[in-house]
């Protein structure tokens, strides 16, 4: 049954093991464990994420295929949901019309980029991507008339999913049974199944094949497959699921902005998750996602503390500012691209063998 | 034994389609000003957008002619290049913040000496970091395009946070110097000094960077290891070495373009290498990936085409250019002139 659910892919290793059935419950019971307003967010933000890089994933780790728009599918969801709520009134009607219209046009952008680019080598589409997601968001942010510019977008999401909504006589275990606990659950539950849905899909036929495109593109061609299909069909895919994440991003934060969405920053954060946590495993993606979200919020203010100690020092003090915590970040990826090449997650089923 | 078959030569003329195929990058470039001419109303504003197009372009050409040389001798793509654009501007910037007495006076020689130390001061800091940035970065990866992809990025992330480290966080507003202030009539066209100044550093640098190419010895070499890096290898040559002279060359040229473009913007930012590397590599893929000439006619065209859209049409001036490439990438897939083979 569980091999079933987590289709054959078992963590092969008990530290994984132990590491992601820990994560689960805490995110699965987080607001339980972790009342207060912003370990709940962080909850939320983790489950997002790892859904996000877990689709990046699905192109890097499985495709070889590296690609620098994958924010722009990630807000193509948001934008969808934020413009879908604001024009048609709030409702959920609004939201699966929203996070589907994202996803769709999300799908029909990664066919057309990828027809016309991946047909080239994979420095081709690095650069490709690149521009072409920089363009959206020069245009998303030029266009204030529809997408609110760089002030984003604010909107109304069902009263459902609102503080105001009480159930079960307001209280479970202790904490307000309010709608903000909906919508949490939502969240998780929508994220759980489509990893799920990843994890099924790259233990699939097609997974197969693109992990045989990706260890040698000529082959695979010289066996039958039509590479340049699979690669696209990837990308479509990795596209849609990235832009359904956006959508719950938008649902959980009721606002959509360039910042929060489109931005490089979240960019260079996915390439972080990805690489940090292990390319070419669902599992990295978790342990990715978790570890720089966490670091994201709680390792700024170790690093004030650190920062602080050292004051008398030149230089150090502003080297562990709280504000340059991506910078060891960076030095930590490209040591990690290096020496743990299959990341954190990689690493720990090596040691088991 | 017959004889020889009759020796009956056809001199059948070459038509004009098959005469100007070899030029039609060249004929580009001129294709779209007469196009911006017949856009634009006046011709004076055409003449200003077309300098600063120009001056545009030389400047993204500066930046990318490294890039290029680098990805066609070794196969390697430098994702962190737009961290020397970056360090070459706040380099350069703080030699002119330094020496304010002499960009403050109104004398052109005092100016112009400021600007080179500046240019110099640049260069060489980025020529150093680029030396360093292939021995730690790029050195390990050779050969695996997804990890240079990544190390290289990750370069330039720690570049990025490095400087504002060293700078503080704050952009840098600067003036230029006081000679290169304003802007000369002609023909009724305002022409900023500035630019003008651009251009002509540009032409000096693509006519040095195509003497050295097409006339030394180490162009030569540096040619042919674009063309076909094994046999020159093979000959006897160490690539490696010419790589990493290439590489530093190319980091100081991306330098120099920093500080130009900084001037050019009047204001530097960390994260302003990241913003150019979209023009740069923009202009390397049309340009053909290893391709000088190339990338030259793409930056030009690049320029004059964001300025021309950006004065008719003012928010689609960064899709233009993905337009352009989308465009070109349909003519010729791997770009205008072509250099490195599929590999």
């Amino acid at each position: 049954m569980l091999s079933k659910l987590l289709s054959g892919d078992m963590p092969r290793s008990t530290v994984l093991a132990v590491l992601l059935v820990a994560i689960l419950f805490c995110l699965a019971f987080a607001p339980f464990l972790f009342p207060g307003v912003r370990s709940v967010d962080t909850a939320a933000r983790i489950c997002i994420f790892i859904v996000l890089v877990a689709s990046y994933d699905l192109l890097l780790g499985y495709g070889g295929i590296v690609s620098f728009a994958h924010t722009m599918f990630f807000g193509l969801g948001a934008y969808g949901v934020a413009l879908a709520s604001t024009h048609m009134g709030r409702g959920f009607d609004a939201l699966i019309v929203g996070a589907l219209a994202g996803a769709a046009l999300a799908a029909l952008l990664a066919l057309v980029i990828g027809l016309f680019s991946l047909r080239v080598r994979a420095i081709f589409f690095a650069m490709i991507t690149l521009a072409v997601a920089s363009a959206v968001a020069v245009l998303v942010s030029q266009l204030s008339g529809l997408t609110g510019g760089e002030d984003g977008l604010s909107f109304k999401i069902p009263r459902a999913l609102g503080p105001a909504f009480k159930f079960a006589d307001g209280e479970i275990l202790g904490v307000k049974a309010n709608g903000k606990l909906l919508k949490y659950y939502l969240v998780f539950g929508s994220c759980l199944i489509l990893f799920l849905l990843m994890l099924r899909i790259v233990h699939s036929p097609f997974g197969r094949v693109l992990l045989a495109i990706r260890e040698n593109d000529f082959r695979a061609e010289a066996i039958g497959y039509r590479v340049v299909h699979y690669r696209v069909a990837a990308t479509c895919l990795s596209a849609a699921i990235a832009a359904l994440a956006g959508a719950l991003y938008a649902i959980w934060l009721r606002y959509v902005g360039p910042d929060t969405t489109l931005s490089m920053e979240i960019m260079i954060d996915i390439l972080l998750m990805v690489v940090i946590g292990g390319m070419g495993t669902m599992y990295g993606a978790v342990i990715g996602a978790t570890i720089f979200v966490l670091a994201q919020n709680y390792l700024q203010g170790l690093m004030d503390v650190a920062g602080s100690a050292v004051s008398a020092l030149p230089i150090l003090p502003e080297l562990l500012n709280a504000d340059r915590w991506l910078l060891w970040l960076g030095v930590l990826f490209i040591l990690s691209v290096y020496f743990f090449p299959t990341g954190i997650v990689g690493r720990l089923r090596q040691g088991r063998t | 034994m017959s004889a020889a078959p009759d020796h009956t030569p056809t001199m059948a003329r070459m038509s004009l389609g098959e005469r100007l195929a070899p030029h039609a990058p060249v004929l580009l470039v001129i294709g779209l000003m007469l196009l911006g001419l017949i856009a634009i109303p006046a011709t004076s504003s055409w003449l200003t957008l077309t300098v600063s197009g120009l001056a545009m372009g030389m400047m993204i050409f500066i930046m990318a002619s490294g890039l290029t040389l680098v990805f066609g001798l070794m196969d390697v793509i430098n994702f962190g290049h737009g961290a020397f654009v970056s360090v070459g501007a706040f380099v350069g910037v703080s030699f002119l913040l330094l020496l304010e007495h002499m960009t403050g006076a109104s004398a052109l020689a005092l100016n112009l000496t400021a600007l080179m130390v500046a240019i110099v001061g640049a260069m060489a800091a980025t020529g150093l970091m680029g030396w360093a940035f292939e021995r730690v970065i790029v050195k390990p990866v050779y050969g695996h395009h997804l990890k240079q992809i990544l190390v290289t990025m990750g370069g330039l992330i720690v570049v990025e946070q490095l400087i504002i480290v060293l700078w503080g966080p704050e952009e840098i507003y600067i003036t230029r110097p006081e000679a290169l202030k304003g802007a000369i009539t002609f023909a009724g066209a305002a022409l900023e000094k500035y630019r003008l100044v651009a251009v002509a550093i540009g032409i000096v640098i693509f006519a040095a960077m195509r003497f050295v190419l097409r006339r030394t010895k180490i162009g030569l070499i540096v040619r042919a290891g674009v063309e076909n890096g094994e046999m020159v290898e093979a000959l006897g040559y160490r690539l490696r070495m010419v790589f990493i002279g290439v590489f530093i060359a190319g980091s100081a040229l991306a330098g120099l373009g920093g500080v130009l473009w900084g001037l050019y913007q009047e204001v530097i930012t960390a994260h302003m290498g990241n913003q150019t590397m979209i023009l740069v590599f923009i202009v390397v893929i049309i340009g053909g990936l290893g391709s000088v000439e190339g990338c030259f006619i793409g930056a030009l065209l690049v320029g004059l085409m964001q300025n021309y859209v950006a004065f008719l049409e003012p928010k689609a001036a960064l899709i233009s250019n993905i337009a352009l490439m989308v465009a070109i990438l349909m003519w010729r897939p791997m770009g205008m002139i072509p250099v490195v083979k599929a590999k």
